[in-house]
């Protein structure tokens, strides 16, 4: 425990005040050089799903519509994330600079910032911070505003076409995809939407360059990147690290010394048992990483004192509540998953009930309509085919 | 840019326009996906995911009726993975819904019951969700009755409500495992801006959403001796009936249709075109008296200009959505409402029968009918004017009962 085998990377919080400066430096450049850069950093977005964020861009610069819109997800909700409140709370600007240049390079003047609705006391410095910005614009040449929209609580807000729903009105239940958010976003125009983290990495990208994004991390996962830790850690809190650690490295550090299971990714992430936690690593899929799992940022540690059989009754509890409940496999399977655990655990259904279980959440996995109902089976084959027989007994 | 894609659906090329979905493109080769939340009449919701179908090289299965064809596609409609996810979500969709199927009014008539016969869903293993809730039946309107138990979800209904009729009334409430279709508030149907329209129950693929059924009550009164039952058809049941019958659709079955009311029993079988050409003539009277008074002598109060009030359905979302302007409608009844008084009255003293002893029926081709009649203000004879409405579908079901073959009976006037 605590033995600081990882480097402490100190970007993001870095405490920095020359926003008009940073902004007016990046603005002097042209669209094409500051999509080249930060397609060259290997940025990928930081809410979990890793989409790479200069070809998020580009595509939405190159996309045809009457208006365009940059918004920035800060519906934080996954289990066990609480960084974005944080990176709001003490550097907003950087985010804001970063939508700024989004906006200037896709053609869009609006932004917003999707905010959860349980944040909502973050407006009380994040308005004064919008407003002060806005001076920033007017003093450097560029037509942008930026505007809060509150949340009202739904997780589900959080995938991106939910939240565009919900901004224009109706209730917030994901649309079909194709089309994409770069095609048909907000209002049916094109629309960039990032996490509050990815914008964040932007600043440090035009500040001080692709290169010292691209030094740290590995092949494929790029930079560093905000993890909220907590569980049966001594030390819980945010930490800025480098991708590509494995999680033994991490269980080194962050560990009390009897962790038996990482969940990374939040409810919707996978549990990585102890025997695994040498083979698999934190970052995106890619060719030299091996096994890696992506997550937004959310680190769970249980000690051998947990079950995990709660873990995930948790875990199902909570999908059961937030899924929108549109679509038959995630409004339905999480119950039966839910249920069906209960009854193998009170020997109401035979153990083999779990494979049953298990072939459901694979058909979860296929069909449902969002990434929410898709990813669900990520915790519940992870945790039923490491932990059986605590599922069981 | 070329505007159509070219693709394989189980092995068949087949070249379509762009924008076309997947189902589209296989119902153009004469594949059958199965279907339940998708609706020709209704934007496309892609909720149920009973569509799924295959895209070779990815492991995410697509729902087809949402998912817009793209060039070089190799689609598999039929593969193992289609089949299997496609199971599991019929038993899923059961698992939620109260699948006590010979309790049901859709019986034999039920979209997700074909389903689940079409792929023999007969070893159940999910767990019974069904059966641990608490559901509502809200049978509080006269016109429509609704059972979440036999709901899945498919959202029809509230597309229906929204889209078609622009009343919505019926919406989405709440999410997860509580989510369900509801109204403002959760009120009764009967407290709502519904029009009773019954369109929602048209589009209803299970028995969540039906008519308020009738026909036990006017088997009684056929039954009753002291009672002399009338019976009026509107115009569009004659042309609608043979279908329920297994007869081809829109064929006209005026003969037949009053040849089984008389062997069904009832006492006179009359017609609404009668009233409603004496509503025409009414609403003309008054339309001619709205112009002279309007324009001639410039008196405001007659306004113009004149809607019909023919349809009841009509005249609630007008009392719900324009209550500044009902000035504006005619103050005739409609034809089932003139039938009705008439019936109580000039008719009842026509043939000498105590109004009390006359049950007024009509058959009548929409559920919003079935709430008019119900109105307080529908008593212009001292009496209920038109006692009980029977759709078209509840007539047929009364004839089957009665095992009458309708495609053999003569043509009666």
């Amino acid at each position: 425990m605590g033995k600081n085998v990882l480097k402490r990377i100190d970007l993001i919080f870095k405490h920095e005040d020359d926003c008009k400066e940073i902004l007016q430096k990046t603005l002097n450049r042209s669209n094409d050089e500051l999509i080249n850069e930060l397609i060259g950093s290997g940025l990928k977005g930081r809410g979990g799903a890793g989409f790479p964020t200069g070809l998020k861009w580009k595509l939405t610069r190159e996309a045809a519509g009457d208006k365009k819109y940059v918004i920035c997800n800060a519906d934080e909700g996954e289990p066990g994330t609480f960084k974005d409140r944080e990176i709001l709370s003490t550097v907003p600007h950087k985010v804001l600079t970063g939508m700024a240049v989004c906006g200037r390079i896709i053609g869009a003047t609006e932004g917003f910032i999707y905010l959860r609705g349980e944040y909502r006391y973050l407006t009380q410095t994040l308005q004064p911070e919008i407003d002060k910005f806005h001076k920033i614009c007017d003093e450097v040449g560029l037509d942008f505003r930026v505007k809060i929209f509150l949340g009202y609580g739904a997780y589900i807000c959080g995938e991106e076409s939910a939240l565009f729903e919900s901004m224009e009105g109706k209730r917030g239940e994901p649309r079909n995809k194709p089309p994409f958010p770069t095609e048909f976003g907000y209002l049916g125009q094109p629309t960039v939407i990032n996490n509050v983290e990815t914008l964040a990495h932007t600043w440090t990208i035009f500040k001080y360059g692709a290169k010292k994004f691209r030094d740290l991390g590995v092949q494929d996962s790029r930079g560093s990147k905000l993890f909220s830790i907590s569980g049966d850690t001594p030390i819980p809190g945010i930490y800025e690290l480098e991708l590509g650690m494995t999680v033994e490295e991490f269980v080194e550090d962050f560990g009390d010394g009897d962790t038996k299971a990482v969940q990374v990714g939040g409810a919707s992430g996978f549990c990585v048992p102890r025997k695994k936690f040498r083979d698999i690593a934190i970052g995106y899929q890619g060719k030299l990483t091996g096994i890696s799992l992506p997550t937004g940022g959310s680190m769970m540690l249980f000690n051998s004192s947990r079950s995990m059989y709660n873990v995930l009754h948790n875990y199902l509890e909570f999908f059961c509540e937030e899924s929108c409940g549109q679509c038959t496999p995630c409004r339905v399977g999480t119950q039966q998953l839910l249920h069906g655990i209960r009854a193998v655990k009170r020997g109401e259904k035979p153990a083999s009930y779990l494979d049953t279980l298990f072939a459901l959440s694979e058909t979860m996995k296929a069909t449902s309509k969002c990434g929410l109902g898709q990813s669900v089976a990520n915790s519940f084959q992870s945790i039923v085919e490491n932990f059986r027989e605590e599922m069981i007994y | 840019m070329s505007n159509t894609v070219n693709l394989t659906i189980n092995g068949l090329e087949v070249t379509v326009p762009k924008g076309t979905t997947v189902q589209q493109a296989a119902e153009l080769l004469g594949i059958k996906v199965p279907v339940l939340c998708y609706h020709k009449d209704l934007c496309i919701a892609g909720n149920c995911r009973v569509c799924v179908v295959e895209q070779v090289g990815s492991k995410r299965l697509l729902a087809s009726c949402a998912t817009p064809v793209h060039e070089g596609m190799e689609i598999l409609t039929n593969s193992l993975a289609v089949r299997n996810a496609r199971k599991h979500i019929i038993e899923l969709l059961l698992s939620e819904h109260n699948a006590d199927c010979t309790k049901c009014y859709r019986n034999g008539n039920c979209e997700l019951q074909e389903l689940a016969a079409e792929y023999k869903i007969t070893n159940q293993n999910l767990i019974d969700l069904a059966q641990s809730r608490a559901y509502t039946i809200d049978a509080f309107s006269p016109s429509i009755l609704k059972d979440d138990s036999r709901c899945i979800r498919c959202q029809r209904c509230v597309r229906t409500c929204d889209e078609l009729q622009s009343v919505g009334a019926l919406a989405v409430a709440h999410k997860g495992d509580h989510m369900k279709i509801s109204t403002f508030f959760n009120k009764t149907i009967s407290e709502v801006v519904c029009t009773n329209c019954g369109q929602c129950v048209i589009h209803c693929p299970t028995g969540a959403l039906i008519e308020k059924n009738y026909i036990e009550e006017v088997w009684a009164a056929i039954a009753d001796p002291s009672k002399h039952v009338v019976v009026q058809t509107a115009p569009a049941v004659r042309v609608g009936l043979g279908e329920e019958l297994d007869l081809k659709p829109g064929e006209r079955v005026t003969g037949k249709m009053v040849a089984a009311l008389r062997r069904l029993g009832f006492n006179s079988v009359l017609d609404t075109d009668f009233t409603a050409d004496l509503t025409i003539i009414e609403e003309g009277t008054e339309l001619l008296h709205r112009l002279k008074k309007n324009l001639v002598d410039k008196d405001e109060k007659y306004k113009l200009p004149m809607t019909t009030s023919c349809s009841p359905g009509w005249v609630k979302f007008f009392e719900h959505v324009y209550p500044d302007m009902l000035l504006h409608m005619s103050t005739c009844k409609s034809p089932q409402q003139m039938f009705g008084a008439l019936a109580k009255t000039f008719y009842a003293k026509k043939i000498g029968v105590d109004p009390q002893n006359i049950v007024s029926v009509s058959i009548m081709p929409c559920t919003a009918k079935k709430f008019e009649a119900n109105r307080p203000e529908m008593r212009d004879s001292g009496y209920k004017d038109v006692d009980y409405v029977l759709t078209t579908r509840e007539l047929a079901i009364m004839i089957k009962q009665a095992g009458i073959e309708f495609s053999d009976l003569p043509e009666e006037k």
